[in-house]
Parts: structure tokens; sequence; C-alpha cells
């Protein structure tokens, strides 16, 4: 353990390891080969417990890379609390996913390449909260984006599932892009990328370039986080295998840009400009996201968009400087909306169907399944004592202290919160079975993980002083006010949610008209966004292609050809087989010839 | 220049000798026309040794050209006639096989 604190970066060497491993003997292994696999996520783990055991200040090492001259870019890894903690959630989500994997993928032929992938995936994102500048970050960055467009695209032969996987990596490089601008002007600027040296960096920055360097960060943290203008990308990305979704789009990789901006904390400190930013785009995506979500009909839909609203909910608590809440609330969603995610996975696993309105009286079918999402869905929702409650009550405390429009914005995507997941809840658990299928309850390979996941869901609360003291801040108390506010909310929309579909689906909401078609198709969004920018670049690069490509390039390099073969046809003129024209030609040639040696001998 | 008009009179028969190589179609006309050259050139040889008071020389030069001249004329018409043999096309214009 001690070894493992010391040496961090192990945590990232042996995920990859494991995962050529899995390429190389994964045939040989056959099905054994999860097993090995798991090695990767419990690295994570075992070193994520062992830096929370150690020093927190963070023992970094730290190897020059990419020496120009006497520039040179220094990477390394730094474990400190927020490391730890990190590489805690994520090993335990990655093991229980890749559990639950064993059961969920067990027929399918990719088994090994999934695996593999999910290995891959462990030691990025170690990379990730491991880094210890924005190079090696942005590195492990890319990889878990590489990952996540493989696995949203792990069943290629399905036409939506490849087209799921080139939007999101499309859709995530739009803010990558920024984010590679940003580190580049923050290298520039100051000479240095280590987060160490963060802390002085908006003093040799000044105001306005700090505002300029943190704001393009923000892009690659909102291309990463699915926020708002960039959100679109996620609900796509159900096309992955369930399990897929609960790790990468739900617990894991989308909170990076959490973690990321959590971890440049004195770049927003010192750019009112930037957080102000950050707490818009938190708030009006948790608003805007929790209303999508109470339209859907497919189950994975709703998770989706509540990922995206809660992810929003995290953005305002950083808006408002209060990162220490928002991994908190991190921590706490990674736990019981990977639940959520693995109970809907159990759920299609056990219907064959996705939709909501195939489901219903589950309860009874799937027992285990139906009361570990219950625990997940009230903590989502914020009912006390569980984990959701917790982590929610400090973030929107936090959120109306800063900013009272944007707490009670908060408030109200709470009230939706628990509206959407009551009426999930309520539409797949209960009422009467509607479906085709029959449903049974999954193997304990499958339930296991859904288990350990719900304990945290409903303890994980409890851990939120602890956390707070290992990020370095005092734990707040409970506000009271909020916390009954928020509370009762809480209640009215899932007892109204309960009321309304206590007689399964809303006729009304298959064929959806006005607002509610509205809801159901996210605003437009996706069709607005391929009218305004798909459809402009698309013409734009089509003319480049024609101008550029067609014109000039191919046009030079067709035109020289011709060139040469017209010249040729001239000169063949000149060879017509008759002897005599030949002897004139010479006899021309040798007069001029002559000519000119006497002329120049004159 | 005691040899100006013998001069004269050898471009004149080389200039009608070229005219005719270029531009008579029939082989053997052709090959006529050429020793009509070769012909001037010998005489502008005995001409030219003639005004430099250098005789002898001049005279054994043309004696080689003659007899090379009828050398060549036998190896040209011999051709001429395989040509007609393999071909059976004795004019000029017939025979482009070297066409661009």
């Amino acid at each position: 353990m001690t070894a493992l604190a010391a040496q961090p970066w192990l945590a990232v060497a042996v995920p990859l390891a494991v995962a050529l491993l899995v390429v190389v003997a994964g045939r040989a292994l056959g099905a054994g080969v999860a097993w090995l696999a798991m090695v990767a996520p419990a690295s994570l783990l075992a070193t994520g417990i062992a830096l929370l055991g150690g020093p927190h200040s963070g023992n970094a090492l730290s190897i020059p890379w990419l020496v120009q001259g006497d520039t040179s870019i220094r990477v390394g890894v730094l474990g400190d609390g927020l490391a730890a903690l990190m590489l805690v959630v994520v090993g335990v989500v990655a093991l229980m996913v890749m559990m639950f994997s064993i059961g969920y993928m067990a027929d399918d032929p990719g088994y090994t390449r999934y695996f593999a992938l999910l290995a891959l995936f462990s030691a990025a994102m170690a990379g990730l909260v491991l880094a210890a500048d924005l190079v090696a970050l942005l590195v492990a960055w890319e990889l878990v984006g590489a990952c996540s467009y493989l696995l949203i695209g792990f069943w290629y032969r399905k036409p939506s599932a490849a087209a799921a996987a080139i939007k999101a990596f499309l859709v995530t490089h739009v803010g990558d892009a920024g984010m590679l601008l940003g580190i580049a002007l923050f290298f520039v600027a100051t000479g240095d990328v280590s987060l160490a040296g963060l802390r002085s960096a908006p003093a040799a920055l000044g105001t306005g370039l700090t505002t300029v360097v943190a704001l393009l960060l923000l892009l690659g943290a909102i291309g990463k986080s699915a926020q708002f203008p960039l959100h679109f990308w996620l609900p796509d990305a159900m096309e992955g295998p369930t399990p897929v979704s609960a790790l990468i789009h739900a617990a894991t990789m989308v909170a990076a840009g959490v973690f990321l901006i959590a971890r440049l904390e004195p770049l927003f400190q010192a750019s009112a400009t930037a957080s102000g930013v950050v707490l818009a785009v938190g708030a009006f995506t948790a608003l805007m996201a929790a209303t999508i979500a109470i339209a859907q009909s497919d189950i994975k839909k709703v998770l989706a968009y509540s990922t995206i609203s809660q992810l929003g909910f995290m953005f305002a608590a950083l808006g408002v400087g209060a990162w220490q809440a928002a991994i908190f609330h991190l921590v706490t969603h990674a736990s019981f909306k990977a639940l959520l995610f693995l109970g809907a996975g159990s759920v299609i696993h056990g219907t064959g169907s996705q939709e909501l309105s195939d489901m219903g009286g589950l309860a009874k079918k799937m027992p285990l399944t139906a009361v570990t999402w219950i625990a997940g869905a009230l903590a989502l929702a914020g009912i006390p004592p569980l984990a959701g409650f917790f982590s929610k009550d400090v973030v929107v405390a936090a959120v109306l202290r800063g900013s009272p429009l944007a707490g009670l914005t908060l408030l109200l995507a709470s009230l939706l919160t628990a509206f959407y997941i009551a009426r999930a809840t309520r539409l797949a658990f209960f009422g009467t079975y509607r479906g085709v299928a029959h449903p049974h309850e999954s193997r304990w390979m499958m339930t296991g993980p859904l288990t350990v996941l719900a304990v945290g869901a409903v303890f994980l609360g409890a851990a939120g002083p602890a956390i707070e003291r290992l990020l370095l801040t005092e734990p707040e108390p409970i506000e009271l006010g909020v916390a009954v506010v928020a509370v009762l909310l809480a209640v009215a929309g899932g007892v109204f949610a309960w009321w309304r579909y206590a007689g399964g689906p809303v006729p009304a909401e298959a064929a959806p008209v006005g607002l509610w078609a509205a809801l159901k198709g996210g605003y437009g969004y996706d069709g607005a966004i391929r009218r305004w920018v798909v459809r402009p670049v698309m013409a734009f690069a089509g003319g480049a292609y024609e101008l550029g490509d067609r014109a000039t390039v191919d046009g030079a390099a067709e035109g020289i050809g011709r060139l040469a073969r017209r010249l040729g046809g001239l000169l063949a003129l000149l060879q017509n087989g008759d002897a005599q024209w030949y002897a004139a030609l010479i006899g021309a040639a040798t007069v001029l010839l002559v000519a000119a040696a006497l002329w120049a001998g004159r | 220049m005691t040899g100006m008009p013998v001069t004269l009179l050898s471009a004149a028969l080389f200039g009608l000798g070229l005219y005719g190589t270029l531009t008579r179609r029939d082989l053997v006309a052709v090959l006529a026309c050429v020793e009509i050259m070769l012909g001037a050139a010998s005489l502008q040889l005995v001409a030219f040794a003639r005004a430099a008071n250098a005789l002898g020389n001049g005279e054994a030069l043309a004696l080689v050209l003659v007899v090379l001249a009828a050398a060549e004329a036998a190896v040209g018409l011999g051709l001429v006639l395989a040509t007609v043999k393999r071909t059976g096309k004795s004019r000029v214009e017939e025979l482009t096989e070297v066409s661009g």
C-alpha cells in the first residue's frame, strides 16, 4: 500500500498493461478475460486508498518532456486528496460495471474487445486524475475521449451506434480544440503548464488573459461534461452498451469536466467573468436538461438528460467557487447514477426493451433490481437521508449564497428531477406489465454490483464531512431552510408524478403535441444544429473540396499532364514519317548552324 | 578569284541536287539527285585544289569520291530494290512507317 502511495503512476501503468494483456491473451482465456480486466480498476482503487492514507500535499513525479532547447514541458503525477478521491470513485464504479458486464455482455461476440477497452479506459482515467500538468491531463483527456468513442460505437455494425460515436467525438472535440488553445496560450504566457504553478499564474497573466485562458479551458470542460451548448452528444451516446453508459457517460468521464474546473480553481477564482459563465452554463443546463428528461419515453434517455442536468448542478457550484461541494456531488452522483444506469441495464436485459411503455410492474418480477433502483431514484431526487440529499443541499446552499437567481433555478430543477425520476420509476416498476417478453430477475453477477452501489447511494451522504476535509476545506453544517424547501419541492414533484402516472403511460404522451413534443425532442436542438452548423460546414467543406482540391490541386496536376500531351502532340506533327521532310529539316538546320558558326567566328 | 565560275556551277549543281532530293517522289530519282549533289562536291574539290595550287591532293580526293559514289549508288539502289520487294512501294510518300 505504501509502495502504491509512493508510486501513484502504477495506477496508470498497471491498467495499461492489463489492457494489452487482455488483447493478447483474450482468445486463450475465453470468458475468464473479464477477471483479468478487473485487475485494472482494482489497481486504481488500491492506489486511491493508499493515497487517501498518505500525505495529501502531493508527492509529484516530474520528468521533462518535449524538450526544445531550454524549453520543456514537465509531465508527472500528482497524488493529492482530489486525485485519491477520484481514483477511488473511478475504481469502485469501474469494478462494479465490469462485474455487471460479465452477465450483461455474456453472449456478445465482442466480449474481449469490450473488456480491453474498459481496462484501457481505466488507465486513461487514472492518467487524467493523476496528471500534474495540463499537457499530461490533455493526453489522458483525449484518451478517455477515444475510449468513449470506441465504446459508444461498440456495436459498430449498427448505423445509429456508429453515427452516435462520431457525433460524440466531433462535438466533444469542439470543446477540446478550445482547451488545446487555452493550454497553448497558458504556456506561451507563463512558460509553465504545471498545476502546481497555477496559483501564481493569474498574477502573471493579468485579468484579461486569465479570463481568456479560463474560458478556453472551460470550453473543453463543457464539451466533456455535455453542458449547454455542447450537451447534445450525450443522449445519443446511449447507443453504447448500458454498463458503458453507467461508467463513462454517467459516473466518470463526463464528470471529468467538473474535475478539470476544480483543478483549475485558482484560475477561475481570479476571473469573475469566467466564474460567471460557469455558473450561468451550469444553472441553465441543469434546468433545461431536467425539463427535457420529464418527456423522454426511453429509460436510458431519461437518465442521460438527468446526467446532463446533474452535471449542471456541479457546474453551478463550481461557478460560485464551491468546488468541494461540486466534487462531493460528483462522488454521490457517480454512485447513484451508475446504480440507476446499471438498474436500467438489468431491466433492459430482462425485458428486451428500452421503452418505458413496454415495462410496468417489474417490481414483482425483478425485486432486487427494483429495490436498488428506488434507492438510486430517492438519492437522485434528494430525499433524506440518502446521499443525494446531502450533496445537493451543499450545492444548492452554496449557489444560493452566490447567486439567488441561479439557486432558485436549481431548486426548480430539483422539483423536475423528482418528477422525472418518479415518473420513470412508476412506469417501469409499478402498475401492470405491458411488454411482450417474460421479464426475470438478473443473475447475482448483475444484482451484486447493484447492491454495492445502492449501499453507496444510501450511505455516502455521511462521508460528506470526510470528503470536504480531504479536499482541504471545513465541512459546513446542513442549511436547514434550504434543505426543508428542497425536500418539500422534491416530494411535491415526486408525488405529482406518482399520481399522474398511476394508470400507466398517459396516452397523450405517445403522440406528443405542443410543449410536450418540444420537450421530448430536446427543443429541436439537434435539428437546429444540423441546420445552422452542420449544413453550412458541410457546404463550406464541399465548396473547399471543389475549389481547393478539385480545381486547384487536381487541376494543377491534371493540367501539367494535359500540357505535356499537347506539347507532345505539337512536336509529333514534325515527325510525319516523310523522309524528305526530315532531309529538308536537316538541310535547313545545317544552313542555320553554319550561318551561326560563321557569324560567331567573324 | 580564278575558281569563281566553277564554284558557282558547283553551287548551282548542289542546289539542284538538294531540290531534287527534297521534292522528287520516286526513290530512284531521289537517289539520282543525291548523286548530283555528290558530283557537285567532287567538282568543288577539284576547283579548290586548282585554286590553291595544290594539284594532286584534290584530284586524288575526287577520285576517292567517285569510287565512294559508285559504292553508294550500288548500296542505295540495292536498298531501293529491297524496299520495293518487301513493301511493293517505290514512292517516298508511301513510306511513312515511322510517322509520330
